[in-house]
């Protein structure tokens, strides 16, 4: 008997007991009908060779685990960054356990969110009630400042019209005409969680930017649009922290690190922090409007440029050195504020960390998979380093992306070998490093089974990660953040090295 | 009246029920007071009646914690089978959101000939919404034959959109199966369908009656001993500590429906003498099938903690002769020394303390005697999803005063806890963290919070130390600063 009271085994260590590994095979034997072993261990071979390659990548339709999600979850991620702001997000109800639930297992924290619940009758009929009952019962429960409307699917297809539903609604429910209930389109079947981000910052700005009547003023003041990032709670702070060094006047739209990272303390609060209606408001009249992510703000800055005039300028996750000295200096050149003192020292001790390691780093090969922006970010960083990008992916990269990228490489004597891949899987990239490999993989939770099928160890450093605690209450970006990614990176190199030196046991080394 | 205690005096249920009522407007106060009661136990009866309306829509805008039906096949019944590929079919959200989720645990080697972790989606766009599917799902149907040559078989997973575009799907399924001879399974779960998880259930359970009973079930060959598990998800390795203790009775497991399942399994199951059904509210409409169709008798079986073990285990033995019913004396004898020492060891610990439980359509009853057994007490619960019969099936497991939810919603949840103070509340990961930031104790018990199995004796050491490690971490004496508490 295995188990036992005062040594408890979890599964983790109950079934490779002998009992339980007789139990798999007789079970296997006389019940599975399975493939005989040596045929599953020879197609097992097969799937990592240039053959299977060549058949994978010739595949037309199949998609096989894919990096992105679907637009609702960014609009609903995007909502959260508003002062008391409710997602209500229009169709069916499975969608929105979907989204809670996927946030909660990245930031360990709550996510609050409402459905309309549409079932097979307001398929029919369309989901006005649902959505007139649905203001009813949020409004009354939860006293939200903003209502943000995004759709599944499901109210994609059947075409409800969101516009003059929200103002039937709030007639019928004797709202004022005033009350404020933004809304964007997120069909699933168009783009991913970034363009869903994209256009719910672009519809909750909007909307009230449009109530405001004369030009814009525009004052000393600077925006500043994160995108969607798993790592948002710190970097929010770690970029407003800068900001505040400069002596530059900013408003974050769009900011969730509050509601995400709320304290215990015997009160749940539903509701925390976020970028306020008078800020939004007051945001019209800013100098510029800033982002840090280009693939999440393309319609939101273009809305700006058109709306205010505005400057405006994206920027691609601003990691590592050279990535925040341009933030650094945009912003510099913009507001006419210095960069100070403080912030070169920062900059300072950064650099001084990787000369301290770069002989770690200089010529490994590393993959990276994730969102356009993380990406491009991740990979510039990897070029400050020395190490050498193997292959880059993004599921829900576009062929502007795959330029980019590819002239950020060519610019580096580090990029010159790199492989750029837009609109690929994670099963692409499983053959990609099974036959041209790479010694780390640079990515989400999901890179998990790579690294179990080919050995190749995964660093997480970007939305999702499930299966690592608090990493996101860390920055990334900025000088900080460069430092905490240096760290990440070195500490997977030096735990292989040390793997890889335990067995033969001749290069024991204390210090490194 | 018995009232629930709260850290500020009692309280009755029925005041705490009016309290989160006088929340809601009108009419959809009205409607949740159908969802909500106190069990009390009517004249004449030995159990409390639970009393509330189930398995009707969710009211819009409340923060239902349920989900939908793509999720009730794809999520429960289907994806756990491991030797077939399950297409998502539609857009990319709903296969991402449920990748690797379930913790279905399964043998075998995955992208190979198992398939369970993976996410294999059509990846609707713009396009195939207008002109529909068909074709792209025919086409990647070769596809995965082609890249996933050991897979036994595929089943066709629809999201909202197929249903509401005209897409036919069985046709595709049936002109595929004749190309690849394999089974291929459409399955109409579109999340749209029904009101909760639960609809999805049973069409899963419809399309394996239609898809692959139908025309390939196996009878020959059983032995008098053969018994199938249904409804067993093998969260965490559960179906696993439960198959051994069948099997050391004596008994001979065809299937286990659908915790690490191979669709042999299912195709042999009508050869069984007994099917013993674990999940009633997921899997009864297919033991139901198989009793009018094959013959197969069912029961129901409860395998959390002790007392309910030993009571299923001579419950299934009766089912069969002398040589079974000694067996089952002999492993309950053999266990009984490790669930004496376990209760020696947690009990202690946790006797007398408080829980409030809302779970799926099974274990906010099922589990509830493993509580007792810890010597803990259940104020209060409810279901998801649940049908009137769950909750008639609830009343023996209830004590008087028990606080009843049906399809609770956040705001509900959030009060009755914040107002009754439990020691420990098992639910989803949705409510995990704003019920912690309480100051309360939580385990997941959908997930088993990625610990288990639970099932089983083996289980049920991982159960008690589990609730023991979330009742009595030091971290829930600190949630208050120092210099506030002593205010």
């Amino acid at each position: 008997m295995p188990q036992n009271a005062d040594r408890v085994l979890d599964h983790a260590t109950l079934f490779r007991e002998p009992e339980y590994e007789a139990m798999f095979e007789a079970k296997r034997d006389a019940f599975e009908c399975p493939h005989p072993s040596d045929k599953v261990q020879e197609i097992a071979d097969w799937t990592k060779g240039w053959d299977y390659r060549e058949k994978n990548f010739s595949r037309e339709v199949l998609t096989i685990n894919p990096a992105k999600a679907c637009q609702p979850l960014g609009a609903v991620f995007a909502a959260a960054g508003f002062d008391q702001c409710l997602s209500m997000v229009h169709g069916s109800q499975g969608c929105v356990a979907y989204y809670r639930s996927h946030l909660a297992r990245h930031f360990k924290e709550p996510s609050a969110a409402v459905s309309t619940s549409m079932t097979e009758d307001a398929a029919v009929f369309g989901g006005l009630q649902n959505l007139v009952d649905g203001l009813a019962n949020a409004s009354a429960l939860y006293d939200p400042k903003i209502i943000a409307v995004s759709t599944t699917c499901m109210a994609e297809v059947i075409g409800d019209d969101l516009n003059s539903f929200i103002i039937q609604a709030k007639e019928k429910n004797d709202f004022s005409k005033e009350f404020p209930v933004p809304f964007a389109h997120t069909p699933a079947f168009v783009g991913s969680h970034v363009n869903g981000y994209d256009v719910m910052v672009k519809s909750i700005v909007s909307y009230f930017w449009d109530k405001e009547e004369g030009d814009p003023t525009p004052g000393e003041a600077i925006n500043i649009v994160p995108g969607f990032d798993g790592y948002a709670v710190a970097n929010n702070r770690e970029i407003k922290r800068m900001m505040d060094l400069m002596g530059v006047e900013m408003t974050m739209i769009s900011d969730v690190s509050e509601v995400f990272d709320t304290p215990t303390d015997g009160t749940y609060r539903m509701y925390a922090g976020g970028t306020t209606i008078d800020e939004i408001k007051a945001a019209r009249n800013a100098k510029a409007t800033l982002s840090l992510q280009h693939w999440c703000s393309e319609k939101t800055l273009e809305m700006v440029k058109e709306d205010t005039g505005q400057t405006t300028q994206s920027f691609h996750y601003p990691m590592g050195v050279t990535a925040t000295d341009a933030f650094l200096m945009a912003v510099s050149e913009i507001t006419g504020k210095p960069i100070p003192e403080s912030l070169e020292v920062e900059r300072g001790r950064l650099v001084d960390a990787m000369t301290d390691s770069q002989a770690w780093l200089h010529g490994r090969k590393m993959a990276v998979f994730g969102d356009p922006d993380f990406v491009y970010g991740m990979t510039a960083f990897l070029l400050d380093l020395g190490v050498e990008p193997v292959h880059c992916l993004a599921t829900n990269g576009n062929p502007a992306w795959e330029e980019k990228m590819k002239a950020l490489l060519a610019d580096s004597p580090f990029g010159k070998d790199a492989q750029v891949w837009s609109r690929k899987d994670l099963w692409h990239l499983r053959s990609l490093l099974a036959t041209e490999p790479a010694e780390f993989v640079i990515g989400s939770s999901h890179g998990k089974f790579l690294q179990q099928d080919l050995g190749i160890p995964l660093i997480r450093l970007t939305f999702p990660i499930f299966d690592r605690h608090h990493h996101h209450r860390f920055p990334t970006m900025g000088y900080q953040g460069g430092l905490r990614v240096l760290v990440t990176l070195l500490d997977a190199v030096l735990d292989k090295v040390d793997r890889d030196t335990e067995q033969p046991g001749i290069s024991y080394d204390l210090t490194r | 009246m018995t009232p629930l205690d709260t850290p500020g005096g009692s309280v009755s249920g029925e005041d705490l029920i009016a309290e989160v009522l006088s929340a809601y407007p009108d009419k959809f106060a009205k409607r949740r007071s159908k969802h909500l009661a106190v069990a009390r136990t009517p004249e004449g009866e030995e159990s409390p009646s639970c009393g509330v309306k189930s398995n009707v829509k969710s009211i819009p805008g409340v923060m239902t914690i349920r989900g939908c039906a793509y999720a009730g096949s794809k999520g429960v019944v289907w994806g756990p089978i491991k030797d077939m590929v399950h297409i998502s079919h539609g857009p990319v959200g709903c296969g991402h959101y449920s990748w690797s989720q379930r913790r279905n645990y399964y043998t075998g080697t995955t992208g190979v000939d198992r398939f369970v972790t993976m996410q294999i989606t059509s990846d609707f766009q713009e396009r195939d919404i207008v002109f529909g599917g068909d074709k792209k799902l025919g086409i990647m149907i070769d596809e995965i034959e082609s890249l996933f040559p050991l897979n036994k078989g595929v089943t066709i997973q629809s999201e909202c959109p197929i249903g509401l575009i005209g897409d036919d799907i069985e046709g595709v399924a049936k002109k595929k199966a004749k190309d690849i001879g394999k089974t291929i399974v459409p399955v109409r779960c579109e999340g749209f369908r029904g009101v909760s998880q639960s609809l999805g259930h049973h069409i899963a359970n419809d399309t394996i009656r239609d898809w692959v009973l139908k025309d390939n079930a196996n009878t020959e060959g059983g032995t008098d001993y053969d018994v199938n598990v249904i409804g067993d998800y093998n969260i965490g390795g559960d179906a696993w500590a439960s198959r051994r203790l069948l099997e050391e009775m004596g008994l001979r497991v065809v299937a286990v429906w659908s915790g690490d399942c191979t669709l042999s399994e299912i195709e042999h199951a009508p050869k069984a003498k007994l099917n013993l059904i674990h999940c009633y509210r997921s899997m009864n409409y297919i033991c139901r099938h198989m009793e009018e169709t094959y013959g197969v008798p069912w029961m129901e079986f409860n395998f959390f903690g002790p007392t309910q073990i030993a009571k299923s285990l001579r419950a299934i033995a009766a089912q069969f002769d002398e040589t079974i019913q000694k067996k089952a004396e002999e492993v309950i004898a053999k266990y009984e020394p490790m669930m004496d020492a376990v209760l020696a060891k947690y009990k202690p610990r946790l006797e007398g303390k408080k829980v409030m439980l809302y779970v799926g359509g099974l274990r906010p009853r099922h589990v509830a005697t493993a509580y007792d057994d810890l010597g803990m007490e259940i104020i209060a619960t409810g279901y998801e999803f649940a049908h009137g019969d769950d909750y008639k099936r609830t009343s023996p497991y209830v004590k008087e005063g028990t606080l009843i939810y049906d399809d609770v919603t956040g705001y509900e949840l959030d009060h009755f806890i914040q107002k009754l103070r439990p020691d420990l509340v098992g639910s989803g990961i949705k409510e995990k963290y704003a019920i912690q930031k309480m100051g309360v104790p939580f385990r997941q018990m959908h997930s088993w919070d990625y610990s288990g199995p639970y099932h089983g004796y083996d289980g049920f050491v991982v159960f008690a130390r589990d609730m023991d490690m979330a009742v009595n971490s030091p971290v829930w004496g600190l949630t208050k600063a120092p210099w506030k508490a002593a205010s």
